[in-house]
């Protein structure tokens, strides 16, 4: 059987009272929420701790403003996916978490715990046996990249479905640290690196996500991977738009799964300001924010298909935002 | 890896409310819920698959909704109520379900079927019509690798009819 590692279960109160105690472990301790994505990775021991700090405190409410939406890390991905002004007003947010992995993890897989899954690597996500047979990499254990040997890096994927959606309608996270609490943008929560792939400091505890949205916009999320249901993303696209009646005001695109933090897709955005979307500038746009995708093989399929079906679904995702007005263009 | 079995064992007392009745265990405070129902209470009518979330084999009912035992702490659980398939029938009476998949013989190595009876049994509490959509979609985290899911599919719909 592949048996969890022996540790210390603490069980703070408060988030002030987690941070504490993970300032002061250090890297011996990790946070657990809902347990999906740790529990496996300590099963296989890719990390190596003694205690774990439980978030059971954290509130499980979503709070909805006239333009504002505050929804606390505890929430879980099955209560965010069938939140119904969530369905209405951040739409992508709600596809989002909706296909994240299969319906028994999204009942216990938390909000928080999904803007911080950890990176993945096809020679990391294995057990300990697997790894030790074929070689330990930098990630974990070893000195090399085994993906990019000739690279100092590592260039395992973010595999997180709500925070590119999360990143791309502007939401911020709230922090909770040792000695206080901050607001930061989801687009500054994430670092260009396999292994630190968070920009918080450890000891910060995320406790809710704060989403705005103004008259005119809409999202939408598209996903890929092999099974339609239970894989992590091998490529995806989030996508938000503010709209003057039929005309792009702004946009942002945030791609999944094709570097080590969701990637955004920068100069398909300036493109389509004050543009209409039809089916050629929706096509060259998708063209566009393909570019700066560059998967490498390390996650399931062919990376050059992963890469050519990056265009793809992000025209799907502009598609889907014609079709929450009503009808496609062109 | 390295300091593990150095490490002294955390055990905690906890009253864990499974299929409708308090008990008290002693358990390693980093055994899985899958583990101690199968290992420190007997009730070995729940699976072990992949052991990482990836089956749905070992799933049990959490407060009514299915949750993977190989992911889930005793410790994070008490309070909460545990259904496992032994928790399905009362007494010598089996649930309309199991009498469903009996009948139609929607199990055939049967590995998988405590995992779906209870994701179906959750599925048609809330949703005593389900489409044969919404069935697919409740049972998309458990893998059958035998029967081809047709018998299951139609078992739950009618099981679901006897129970309207
Ligand atoms: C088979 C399988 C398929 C999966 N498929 C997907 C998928 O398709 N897409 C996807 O995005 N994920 C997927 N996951 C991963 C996981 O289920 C989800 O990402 C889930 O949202 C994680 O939330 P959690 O509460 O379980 O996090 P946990 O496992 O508890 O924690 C994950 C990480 O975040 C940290 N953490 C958790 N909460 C906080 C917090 N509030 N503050 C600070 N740190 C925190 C933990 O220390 C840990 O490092 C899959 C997992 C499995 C086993
Ligand atoms: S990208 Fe390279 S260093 Fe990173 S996990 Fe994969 S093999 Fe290891
Ligand atoms: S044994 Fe739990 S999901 Fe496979
Ligand atoms: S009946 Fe054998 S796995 Fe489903």
């Amino acid at each position: 059987m592949l048996r969890l590692p022996r540790f210390k279960y603490l069980r703070p109160k408060t988030a002030r009272e987690a941070a504490r105690m993970a300032a002061e472990l250090g890297p011996r301790a990790m946070f657990v929420a809902g347990g999906t994505d740790l529990f496996p990775k300590l099963k296989r021991r890719q990390f190596e701790i003694d205690t774990l700090i439980g978030l059971d405190f954290l509130p499980r409410a979503i709070r909805n403003g006239s333009d504002e939406c505050a929804v606390d890390a505890g929430v879980t991905l099955a209560v965010a996916a069938r939140d119904e002004h969530l369905i209405a007003r951040f739409t992508g947010y709600a596809e989002a978490a909706g296909v994240v992995s299969s319906p028994p993890l999204r009942n216990a897989g938390t909000i928080g715990g999904n803007l911080c899954v950890d990176t993945r690597c096809n020679y990391y996500d294995m057990t300990y046996e697997w790894r030790k047979a074929a070689g330990f990499c930098l990630k974990k254990d070893g000195d090399i990249c085994l993906v990019a040997p000739s690279s100092p890096r590592c260039w395992a994927v973010s595999s997180t479905d709500t925070a590119p959606m999360a990143m791309a309608l502007e939401g911020a996270v709230i922090l909770v640290g040792p000695d206080g609490e901050r607001e930061l943008p989801v687009a500054a929560l994430y670092r260009d690196d396999g292994i630190e792939y968070m920009a918080k400091q450890p000891a910060e505890v995320v406790t809710g996500l704060r989403l705005r949205s103004t008259a005119g916009s809409r999202s939408a999320y598209v996903k890929l991977r092999r099974r339609g249901s239970i894989d992590f993303p091998i490529a995806g696209a989030a996508v938000a738009a503010h709209f003057d009646g039929d005309v792009i005001v702004s946009c942002r695109i945030v791609l999944s799964a094709v570097a080590s933090y969701p990637l955004e897709a920068k100069a398909a955005e300036e493109f389509l300001k004050g543009k209409r979307l039809d089916g050629d500038t929706v096509r060259e746009a998708a063209q566009l924010a393909s570019k700066p995708a560059k998967p490498l093989d390390n996650a399931d399929l062919s990376h050059f298909w992963r890469k050519r079906m990056v265009r793809v679904v992000v025209e799907q995702a502009f598609e889907r935002l014609n079709d929450q007005r009503g009808g496609v263009d062109g | 890896m390295r300091h593990e079995v150095e490490r002294d064992v955390e055990r905690v007392v906890l009253a864990l409310d499974v299929n409708g009745e308090t008990r008290d265990v002693l358990v390693p405070v980093h055994k899985t819920l899958l583990e101690v129902l199968r290992e420190d209470m007997q009730l070995t009518g729940t699976k072990h698959g992949c052991e990482l979330g990836e089956c749905g084999t070992c799933t049990v009912l959490i407060d009514g909704k299915p949750e993977l035992s190989c992911l889930l702490l005793p410790v994070q659980l008490e309070g909460r109520a545990i259904t496992t398939v032994e928790g399905m029938s009362h007494g010598p009476e089996l649930h309309p379900l199991q009498v469903a998949f009996g009948e139609l013989g929607a199990a055939q190595c049967g590995y998988c079927t405590p995992g779906i009876l209870l994701s179906a049994k959750s599925l048609l509490e809330a949703n005593p019509r389900p489409t044969r959509d919404e069935i697919r979609d409740a049972l998309a985290g458990n893998l059958c690798r035998c029967t081809g899911y047709t018998k299951i599919l139609q078992a739950i719909e009618l099981a679901a009819g006897r129970m309207r």
